[in-house]
């Protein structure tokens, strides 16, 4: 058992233990002078707090952008933290930095030094595209109220084109081994993108050597803060203390800190657990350990449910999706989240644990009532199992917000339906997030439309009845009238796309958009 | 006066703290190395939205650890007023009785931010609810309430003259408010001095008033108080009076306890505390002809304005002032009221009130031509502003510089306008679900403030004897690029690279008795303040050199060579340092005052503008009728910045103001619960643009060889706020894609923000569905 963390900010090795361990990563880092990571928002959707952290993620490195605004310390154990202050001075400025400098990306410049942190994580990743719906996505979690965001945008456009430069450090795919350093320094002829990529690449020996091996417990004076090697000490320490707090990505936990201000006396750290990281790709399924990330489900569910896939690239943002857990999402139970119906839609399976005892769970009956789960104390989400549909399955899911990109859903649909050879419902899923207490399924509809042929009549009578399955509420996102009427809509959409489907049989399962103008988001500029 | 060598180089000069902005090393005020024993405070908030504080009990709060001590209005020294107008209605800690959910109530001084926070929700508070005054609706149908009298304007009469028109009608629009949302929040560091000094570190696009309200909660002269800011993470016009607050607690509690004291807000502080862009409602009649000329105009504007005046005076006047936009009004009427209500006080954001103006006219423009069946961009054409006729204001004051029309029609011809909407209808037409629209919208914004007194800037310049330059001027830096502009004259003036040119920090120590950097003012009143100071500078060594080299003065000229005097070039600093031998000053105060402006409230009368700045904007949009939501396609704009100080800058306040505009229109929206508690006070809950809800093709453009008629900082416009304006063809290629579904018949009347929701219902309102 230890009882400090190690990691790495920037080249130098910091050995932290008590209160300073459940600090948010933000306010360690301004209290170390480290004043260049900013505070917008202390809640993870402005970004003027991104940080790259660096870790060994199944063997691999890991390079990632991250909100420190919501990132606990005791978070950090065996990984390596870099902040503006790292990348590249006033007399060498990183490409990107330069490429910012160029293009006038900065005004007030309060915004900026996130944006660099996003930008520059961003072009590490292997072969990042230069295409601007994948650069929006890269930066939907950094705000910038002064610009407009075209500036930003020219500038990581020409921080792209700097050849031999992307792809030297593996952030994206997994894959790439780490150590390929730019060949031309076009661009970069101060060297100072070279250097950090060098450093990137030379963190794998030392990150391996703070590999944990051991439970870290830390007393911070008012919590007991419990990092598990094992899912095994996880699953005792919970049997022992069943009202410790999980923690995976804490992109919801955070805030109950930063904001809610709440006392936790009691938390458990599953992030870098490795064997809650299992993340299986089969011929029967994905299965998803608690400790994964949207960020690396994206391409597995990209594959199998390409909406799903779509879906996930507008859950939160880049940075949020670096640390946010799939589990995580369905463990908050949240009637909001996104996850949960789109699972749902797919008849996923959870998968519990208490001690040694497993229990497998339908995910829908997983939500009980507003805040209220079939989890038992000292129970945890070992993980979740998302069947491969059936080759005629036709699946989508659409998220309907006030903004595109970084929102939470105002309506969330998703829908799972086969058909037989008569055009006949024979399976039907139906499921929403934001229209009741919890994520559900719309069971009235779908008994409706069970063994119905489906067509203009059946969706029509549908509607009408998908009005009895909800009373949604008004908020600040959407009046009650809004959900009801979107979430008919999205039926019709459903409807249409499937016929559409249909006349391309051979591709049931064709390009996924959680919302149809999408497509139209490929942008360009004159 | 010498030539200006360095023109063209000094036009393209980046942001002077570009490089420190992309490297973290730009220091804001919470990055400023921290004091010993620097004490932190967190605000405790009003939960009610009118009610008589009956009890206040902070037993639990001081129990806290690491507690100092909490301080409400009884501890304030001197006045517990920070009203910036002097209406005498805004205490800094409430007295007694709080008008509105997040008024803050009193202040818990904590050795760590973190603790003042946490021990700040302990507090106890009972309160004895008052009837509250939400919103506008509330206000207008009880006894009128009002945080400043009402203006009217008019000329002609509009009554008889709407009578008299063969064509009329009337409606009402309603106007969402806007966050600022500053990505730096309101925050400000005071540490006490020798003989009652107080330094204080604001984050203010006004230190003078900042520095003049805290002397008066502290019961001090003026000149106890510095203020003093580098630059601002954002300010908008939310750091006009906003930033007053943080700074006058942090003062004050610097002052009780003899300690530095920081006030930083946590964001949803900040949003449920500080006052946003007014929201409006306004009602319109016009009159017009079957062509759709406008004959006669009568509308009156009325405001949300929170529970103290603030700047809603001068915001709603500013309203008036622009609801004409670009268009000549035969017989006008307008009329503005400024509502009372319990909720944040809303104040100065970008546009000052002219947006919202401007959109009511072009609501106009839009019913027109649904009613007479013409294209917008016609009706907007037919109506502009002549030149020598059809020239005169609501306010009676004549457009000498109208360019509306050629902004209009060039913009027009560049993006296509034309045959783009031939061709979007066409698309419409085809497609069931998706639809698509298109409009063209222009901008005339007056330039000064209204408050005429307020026209005026100072400025210090030191020459060195290594012969490189301090300069320091009135105006602040948020971002808007006014230091490099500033730097930018010094450097054409005296011709010298940009190394040796340095702007400081702006304090009231250096040049006092400023004003706002608001009203888009800050290049042209701070400009010609810091070419006065240059040129002071300039004709004293021009004056030493003429004697001493024996030639005449107009053969002297500061080149990028250095000084040429007669046939020899002596190099700047060497002038410099023998100017100084000769025991001449190389330091000059600047100084400035716009000409030729007045305004007289009284009689609805004058020239409150020196001269307009023009631009236009087309948008492009589409829309999913399942959905509401939509995407911007394509925006092009042509901008009118006079002769562009930095074209660079100027563009990326373009773009950056069309933005912030768009996103007012569609996204931004405010929503208080029937308690009057604002529940988006947070990026999570109020959603400006992000990255990917700009244009997907954005064409921008700064009208060329359009020196400015007056004579500003080398002809120069300002450039700040019109440029807001253009998100509003947005709203209207909304509104333009929306009217498809009932084949163009009627004018959607699409209000603002137009959410998806926003969007959704009028499509069910034209289809004729039940809400
Ligand atoms: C800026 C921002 C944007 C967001 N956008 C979206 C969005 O678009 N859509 C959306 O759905 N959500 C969104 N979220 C919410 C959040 O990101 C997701 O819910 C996320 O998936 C939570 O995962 P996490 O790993 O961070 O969970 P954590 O915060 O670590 O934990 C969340 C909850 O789950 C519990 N928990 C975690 N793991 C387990 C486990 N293995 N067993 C039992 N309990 C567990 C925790 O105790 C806690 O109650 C957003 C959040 C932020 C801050
Ligand atoms: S401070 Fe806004 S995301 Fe962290
Ligand atoms: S430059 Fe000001 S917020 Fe981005």
């Amino acid at each position: 058992m230890r009882h400090a963390i190690r990691f790495y900010l920037g080249d130098t090795l910091h050995t932290v233990a008590g209160e300073a361990c459940s600090m948010t990563l933000l306010d360690w880092l301004r209290h170390q002078g480290r004043t260049g990571t900013k505070e917008g928002c202390n809640e993870g959707d402005c970004g003027a707090c991104t940080v790259i952290v660096i870790r060994l993620r199944r063997g691999r490195l890991a390079v990632r952008a991250v909100n420190a605004c919501i990132q606990l310390v005791a978070m950090l154990d065996g990984a390596c933290v870099m902040t503006v202050e790292d990348v590249g001075g006033p007399d060498a400025l990183h490409p990107v930095q330069k490429a910012m400098v160029a293009a006038s990306g900065s005004q007030c410049g309060f915004c900026t030094p996130g944006f660099v942190m996003s930008m520059i994580a961003y072009r590490c990743m292997d072969g990042a595209p230069d295409d601007d719906a994948s650069i929006d996505a890269a930066l939907a979690g950094n705000l910038c109220r002064c610009t407009g965001y075209a500036p930003i945008v020219r500038a990581m456009k020409q921080a792209l084109s700097i050849p031999g430069a992307p792809g030297g450090v593996s952030g994206g795919a997994p894959g790439n081994a780490p150590g390929s350093t730019p060949g031309s320094t076009a661009g970069d002829e101060d060297g100072a993108g070279a250097a950090f990529e060098a450093r990137i690449a030379a963190l794998q020996p030392r990150l391996l050597a703070l590999a944990a091996s051991d439970d870290v417990e830390i007393d911070t004076g008012t919590s007991s803060l419990f990092i598990p090697a094992h899912a095994e000490s996880l699953a005792a320490r919970l049997v022992a203390h069943p009202g410790t707090v999980m923690v995976a990505g804490a992109t919801d936990v955070g805030l109950w800190i930063t904001k809610g201000m709440r006392a936790l006396p009691r938390l458990a750290f599953i992030a870098q657990c490795p064997d809650l990281l299992r993340l299986e790709e089969t011929r029967s399924g994905l299965h998803v350990g608690a400790a994964v990330t949207y960020e690396e489900v994206a391409a597995p569910f990209g594959r199998m449910l390409p909406s799903f896939g779509a879906l996930i690239a507008r859950i939160g943002s880049t940075p949020i999706r670096n640390s946010a857990t799939l589990c995580g999402n369905i463990a908050n139970g949240s009637p909001i989240g996104d996850g949960p119906p789109a699972l749902i839609a797919a008849d996923a399976v959870l998968h519990l644990r208490h001690g040694d005892a497993r229990r497998d769970l339908p995910l829908d009956a997983y939500f009980l009532a507003y805040g209220k789960q079939d989890l038992a104390a000292g129970e945890f989400v070992e993980g979740v199992t998302i069947p491969r549909p059936a080759p005629d399955t036709f699946y989508r899911v659409y998220k309907v917000s006030k903004r595109f990109d970084q929102d939470i859903s105002a309506v969330c649909g998703a829908f799972a339906l086969r058909r037989d050879a008569e055009g006949r419902i024979v399976h039907i899923r139906i499921a929403f997030g934001g229209m009741a207490a919890t994520p559900c399924r719309a069971r009235e509809t779908e008994a409706f439309l069970l063994g119905r042929v489906w067509n203009e009549e059946t969706l029509a009578k549908s509607r009408d009845i998908l009005t009895r399955d909800f009373t949604p509420l008004s908020d600040m996102r959407a009046s009650a009238w809004y959900r009801m009427r979107v979430a008919g809509n999205l039926l019709i959409r459903f409807f249409e796309e499937s016929r559409e489907a249909a006349d391309d049989p051979d591709n049931p399962n064709v390009p996924g958009a959680p919302n149809v103008l999408e497509k139209s988001r490929g942008l360009s500029h004159v | 006066m010498s030539e200006a060598p360095t023109h063209e180089r000094g036009r393209t000069v980046k942001h002077e703290s570009a490089t420190l902005h992309v490297t973290g090393r730009a220091s804001y005020i919470d990055d400023l190395p921290e004091p010993k024993s620097l004490l932190h405070l967190a605000p405790g908030l009003s939960a009610r939205a009118h009610a008589r504080v009956v009890s206040l009990d902070f037993s639990e709060v001081l129990a806290v650890p690491g507690v100092v001590r909490v301080l409400t209005c009884a501890d304030i020294v001197g006045q517990n007023q920070v009203s910036p107008v002097h209406a005498e209605d805004e205490p800094l800690l409430a007295d007694g009785v709080v008008h509105h959910v997040g008024q803050i109530v009193f202040v818990v001084v904590a050795t760590e931010r973190g603790i003042a926070r946490r021990a700040a929700r302990k507090a106890r508070i009972t309160y004895e609810d008052l009837p509250a005054v939400l919103d506008i609706a509330t206000a207008q149908s009880g006894e009128e309430d009002l945080v400043w009298r009402p203006l009217t304007m008019e000329r002609g009469q509009a009554e008889a003259a709407l009578e008299a028109s063969p064509r009329r009608l009337g409606g009402s629009l309603t106007l969402g408010g806007q966050e600022h949302f500053y990505l730096e929040g309101q925050v400000a560091l005071a540490q006490p001095g020798e003989a009652g000094e107080m330094r204080v570190w604001s984050s203010t696009q006004h230190p003078s008033e900042t520095q003049h309200l805290v002397a008066s909660v502290l019961g001090r002269p003026h000149h106890l108080v510095t203020t003093e800011v580098r630059r601002m993470g954002g300010g908008f016009g939310g750091k006009e009076t906003q930033a007053n607050s943080c700074a006058c607690l942090a003062a004050l509690a610097a002052e009780l306890t003899g300690q530095a004291v920081k006030m930083r807000l946590d964001r949803d502080d900040d949003m449920m505390t500080t006052g946003k862009r007014h929201d409006f409602s306004i009602a319109y009649e016009v009159g017009f002809t079957p062509r759709g000329d406008i004959l006669a105009v009568d509308m009156t504007l009325s405001a949300r304005c929170g529970w103290s005046a603030d700047l809603s005076g001068p915001v709603t006047d500013r309203a008036l002032f622009h609801a004409d936009n670009a268009y000549y009004y035969p017989d006008v009427r307008l009329h503005s009221r400024a509502f009372r209500t319990n909720t944040q006080s809303n104040t100065a954001f970008r546009g000052f009130g002219g947006p919202q103006g401007i959109v009511a006219a072009e609501r106009l423009i839009e019913e027109i031509a649904f009613a007479t069946g013409q294209d917008p961009l016609d009706i907007r054409l037919r109506n502009l502003y002549g030149t020598g006729h059809r020239d005169v204001t609501p306010y009676h004051m004549t457009v000498e510089d109208s360019i509306s029309d050629l902004v209009l029609t060039r913009l027009a011809e560049q993006c296509d306008y034309r045959k783009r909407r031939a061709a979007l209808r066409a698309f419409n037409a085809q497609s069931r679900i998706l639809r698509k629209g298109i409009a063209i919208t222009p901008v005339k914004f007056g330039i000064s403030f209204t408050a005429t007194h307020y026209n005026q800037a100072g400025a210090l310049v030191h020459v060195y004897t290594d012969g490189s330059v301090q300069v320091n001027h009135g105006g602040t830096e948020m971002g808007q690029g006014l230091h490099t502009k500033m730097v930018q004259i010094v450097m054409r003036e005296f011709a010298l690279p940009a190394e040796m040119v340095r702007i400081t920090a702006t304090t009231t120590g250096k040049v006092p008795n400023t004003s706002a950097t608001a009203a888009s003012s800050g290049a042209d009143l701070n400009g010609m303040a810091v070419l006065d100071a240059v040129t002071r500078i300039k004709s004293r060594m021009i004056d030493y050199a003429a004697a001493k080299w024996q030639v005449s003065p107009q053969d002297i000229r500061f080149t990028t060579d250095g000084v040429r005097i007669g046939h020899e070039i002596v190099p700047f600093r060497q002038l410099a340092w023998e100017v100084y031998f000769a025991r001449i000053s190389l330091s000059a105060n600047g100084f400035y005052r716009t000409p030729r402006i007045s305004w007289n409230p009284a009689t609805g009368r004058g020239r409150p503008f020196y001269y307009f700045a023009y631009g236009a904007a087309c948008a492009e949009v589409t829309i999913d009728r399942l959905t509401g939501e939509n995407t911007i396609d394509r925006v092009d704009i042509l901008h009118d910045a006079g002769e562009s100080l930095n074209p660079e800058i100027d563009i990326g306040q373009i773009e950056g103001g069309f933005v912030q505009g768009a996103g007012w229109l569609t996204t931004e929206e405010l929503v208080w619960d029937k308690e009057g508690v604002l529940k988006t006070h947070a990026p999570s809950t109020y959603k400006i643009p992000a990255c990917s809800d700009r244009p997907r093709i954005f064409n921008v453009s700064l009208l060329e060889n359009a020196p400015n008629r007056e004579e500003t900082i080398y002809r120069s416009k300002a450039v700040g706020e019109p440029p807001f304006v253009h998100g509003v063809a947005v709203l209207h290629a909304l509104s333009d894609a929306i009217a498809s579904v009932d084949d163009y018949r009627r004018c959607p009347r699409l209000d603002a923000p137009a959410t998806p929701e926003a969007i959704l219902r009028c499509l069910a309102r034209l289809e004729g569905e039940p809400l």
